[in-house]
C-alpha cells in the first residue's frame, strides 16, 4: 500500500495540457459483439493522469472489452461501442482507430502477453517504436532496458524462448517504447509465480513513479489493490463498486469473492447474506 | 555437357523470373492472407508500362530509368486496386476476396490488352539475344541480368524486413494483426505497401518476360508459371518463393532439353505443373513452410 491515491504527481506537469482536468475518462459505455451480444452495460470509469486505478472482475466480467474500447481494438472483434463516450482529457476518443488512440500516448498490453515468438527481443521492442516516430530509438531502448535489465542481456535472444516473466516484461517494455501517457495492463500477472507476481508489481510501480499513468485489469485482487490508488469492480458488464483501495480492500464482498479471505469454513446465515448481495450485483 | 550447363544457366535465369513474380504472391499473403490472383495483370501491365516509356525509336526514356518507373507505376496501381476493391473486403473470407482478386485480374488485363495492341511490342531492353562466352559456354546476357535482378531483389527485401521500420511493421502484421495495431501500425497501410512492393516485383518480372520475345495479349500466362512455385516454396515464405521459381525454371529448361520424343514437343510447358502435383503429394505445405517457435 503507497498511499498515493488519489493523485501522484508523476511528472504530470509539463504534459498536463493547460485546460481541464488530465483524465482517461469512460462515461456510460456500452459495448456490442457481432451486433447482438451485449457485454459492456452502462460503464463509467476514470482514470486520472498520474494515477493507478484498478480493474478486477470475473473471468467474462467485461474487463478486456473495456480496454479493447479505450485502445480502438474492438474492431479486430467485431466489437462496437454502441452507447456512452471515452474522453482524454475532455476530447473524445472513441471513434478514432487504434494507430490513432496510440499516438495520442495510450497504449495496451494484451492480455496473455502476446509476444512476436519469432522476432529477437529488439525487433519485438522496435515493434513497440512504431509510434515514436522522430525519437532516438536508443534512447527509448535504455530507458527500457533500464527498467527491465533482463531485457538486455536478452535482448539478441528469439522472444519465443523467453520464460513467461520475461515475456511480460518484452510486452510491457514494448509498449513503453513509444513512452505513452497511458499503459492499459491486461492481467499481467496470469499464470506467474508469485515471486515473479511481485517482480511485475514493483515494475509497475516504478513505470507509475516515471510519470505513466496506469489502468491495471487484474484478477489477482491483493496485487493490485496494494498498488492502486482507486479500484473498479465489474460484474457482467457494469460497475458494482468504485471505491478507493483501502475500502475495497477492507469490503467484505470483495474480501470473499476476489482475495479468497473471510470464508473461514462459516456457512451458515453470512453465506446467504452474501449471495443475495452477489445476486444483486448480477442482476 | 555444354548442353546441360545451358540449360542450367538458362533454367536459373528464367527461374528468376518466376521468382520474382512468387515473391509478390508471398508478399501479400503474409500481410493479407491472401492469395492474389492479380499479379499476372499486374506483370503485364509493368511490361506495358517498360514498353510505352522506353521502346522505339522515340522513346520517353532511357531502359535504365523506364524500369525502375515502371515499377513505381505498377506499384501505386496495385496499392489503388487494393485500397479501392480489396480494403473493403477486410473481414470477409479469404476465399471470397481471393474471387475479387481474379475479377480484379480480369478486368485489368482487359485493359492493358487495349494498351497492348494485336501486335507483339517490344519492350526495349538492351540485351535482345547477345551472349557473353564464359569458359567456353555461350550464356546469354538477359538471364544474367535476370539473376541479378533477383539477387538485388532479395538483398533490399532481406535488409528492408530487417532494419526499416516499416518493414518490420510488415512482418509484425503478418504474424499479430492485433499487437501490430497496439503498437500503433496502420495494417491498412501495411496492406497497401504489400501490394505496392508486389506489383513493382511483377513489373520487373514482366519487363524480363518480355525482353528478347516482346509481349502480346497472352504473355500473363507465364505468371502462372509462380504458381507452382510457392506452392513448392510454400505461400508464406520469402526463401520458399525463390527457390520455388529458381526450381521451376530449371525444370522446364531441363525437359526442354532433354524431353523424349514420345512426351511430345511442348512437354516443357506442362513440366511445372506435373511438378506441382508431386510436390503436392510428398509434401502438402509446401517445401518450405515456416516453422513455428513455441515454447514447450
Ligand atoms: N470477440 C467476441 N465476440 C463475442 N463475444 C465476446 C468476444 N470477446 C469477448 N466476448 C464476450 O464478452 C464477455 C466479456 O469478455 P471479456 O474478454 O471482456 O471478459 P474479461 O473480463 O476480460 O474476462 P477474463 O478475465 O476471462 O479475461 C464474455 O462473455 C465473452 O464471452
Ligand atoms: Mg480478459
Amino acid at each position: 500500500m503507497t498511499g498515493r491515491f488519489p493523485y501522484h504527481a508523476g511528472r504530470g506537469g509539463p504534459r498536463r495540457r493547460s485546460q481541464g482536468v488530465a483524465v482517461l475518462a469512460v462515461s456510460n459505455l456500452e459495448v456490442v459483439y457481432d451486433d447482438v451480444i451485449l457485454v459492456l452495460r452502462g460503464v463509467s470509469l476514470q482514470v486520472p493522469q498520474g494515477s493507478i486505478v484498478a480493474l478486477l472482475g470475473a473471468n467474462g466480467a467485461g474487463k478486456t472489452t473495456l480496454l479493447r474500447a479505450i485502445s480502438g481494438l474492438l474492431d479486430v472483434h467485431e466489437g462496437e461501442v454502441t452507447k456512452g463516450r471515452i474522453t482524454l482529457d475532455g476530447e473524445e476518443i472513441h471513434h478514432l482507430d487504434a494507430p490513432r488512440i496510440v499516438r495520442l500516448g495510450i497504449k495496451q498490453v494484451l492480455e496473455g502477453r502476446r509476444v512476436l515468438a519469432e522476432f529477437t527481443v529488439e525487433e519485438n521492442l522496435r515493434v513497440g517504436a512504431h509510434a515514436a516516430r522522430g525519437r532516438a530509438l536508443g534512447d527509448d531502448l535504455d530507458r527500457v532496458f533500464t527498467l527491465f535489465p533482463v531485457l538486455r542481456d536478452r535482448r539478441r535472444r528469439t522472444a519465443g524462448y523467453l520464460s513467461g516473466g520475461e515475456q511480460q516484461m518484452l510486452a510491457m517494455g514494448r509498449a513503453l517504447m513509444s513512452d505513452p501517457r497511458y499503459l492499459l495492463l491486461d492481467e499481467p500477472s496470469l499464470g506467474l509465480a508469485p515471486l515473479l507476481v511481485q517482480q511485475i508489481r514493483d515494475l509497475i510501480v516504478a513505470i507509475n513513479e516515471q510519470g505513466t499513468t496506469v489502468l491495471l485489469v487484474e484478477q489477482n485482487a491483493t496485487m493490485a489493490l496494494g498498488i492502486a490508488g482507486h479500484g473498479y469492480v465489474l460484474e457482467t458488464g457494469k460497475v458494482v463498486m468504485d471505491k478507493p483501495s483501502a475500502d475495497l480492500l477492507a469490503d467484505d464482498d470483495v474480501r470473499e469473492f476476489y482475495l479468497g479471505l473471510g470464508g473461514d469454513g462459516r456457512r451458515s446465515f453470512r453465506d446467504v447474506k452474501h449471495y443475495k448481495r452477489r445476486k444483486r450485483w448480477l442482476s | 555437357m555444354a548442353r546441360f550447363l545451358g540449360a542450367l544457366f538458362g533454367g536459373l535465369g528464367q527461374g528468376s523470373a518466376y521468382a520474382l513474380i512468387a515473391l509478390g504472391f508471398v508478399v501479400i499473403y503474409r500481410s493479407t492472407k491472401v492469395v492474389s490472383f492479380a499479379q499476372p495483370s499486374l506483370m503485364v501491365a509493368g511490361a506495358t508500362a517498360v514498353s510505352y516509356l522506353a521502346a522505339g525509336g522515340d522513346a520517353l526514356l532511357p531502359f535504365w530509368v523506364a524500369v525502375p518507373v515502371a515499377m513505381l507505376l505498377t506499384g501505386l496501381l496495385a496499392a489503388g486496386v487494393e485500397r479501392v476493391a480489396l480494403r473493403p473486403m477486410v473481414g470477409k473470407p479469404v476465399f471470397t476476396v481471393a474471387i475479387i482478386t481474379i475479377g480484379v485480374d480480369i478486368v485489368l488485363r482487359v485493359i492493358v490488352n487495349r494498351l497492348i495492341g494485336v501486335n507483339i511490342r517490344a519492350v526495349g531492353d538492351p540485351w535482345g539475344l547477345s551472349v557473353v562466352t564464359v569458359g567456353g559456354i555461350p550464356l546469354q546476357v538477359r538471364f544474367l541480368a535476370m539473376m541479378a535482378a533477383l539477387t538485388l531483389v532479395i538483398a533490399a527485401l532481406g535488409a528492408f524486413f530487417r532494419y526499416a521500420r516499416v518493414g518490420l511493421a510488415m512482418r509484425a502484421t503478418a504474424h499479430d494483426q492485433e499487437v501490430a495495431l497496439a503498437q500503433g501500425i496502420s495494417v491498412g497501410s501495411v496492406f497497401a505497401l504489400s501490394w505496392a512492393i508486389a506489383g513493382a516485383l511483377a513489373a520487373l518480372a514482366g519487363m524480363f518476360v518480355g525482353t528478347s520475345s516482346g509481349i502480346d495479349q497472352n504473355t500473363w500466362i507465364i505468371a502462372l508459371k509462380a504458381l507452382p512455385a510457392i506452392v513448392i516454396g510454400g505461400l508464406d515464405s520469402i526463401g520458399g518463393a525463390v527457390v520455388g521459381g529458381l526450381v521451376v525454371g530449371l525444370v522446364e529448361a531441363l525437359v526442354a532439353t532433354y524431353q523424349p520424343a514420345w512426351l511430345g514437343e511442348n512437354f516443357a510447358l506442362v513440366s511445372p505443373y506435373v511438378l506441382l502435383l508431386l510436390v503436392l503429394l510428398v509434401r502438402p505445405y509446401g517445401l518450405f513452410g515456416t516453422r513455428e517457435v513455441e515454447r514447450v
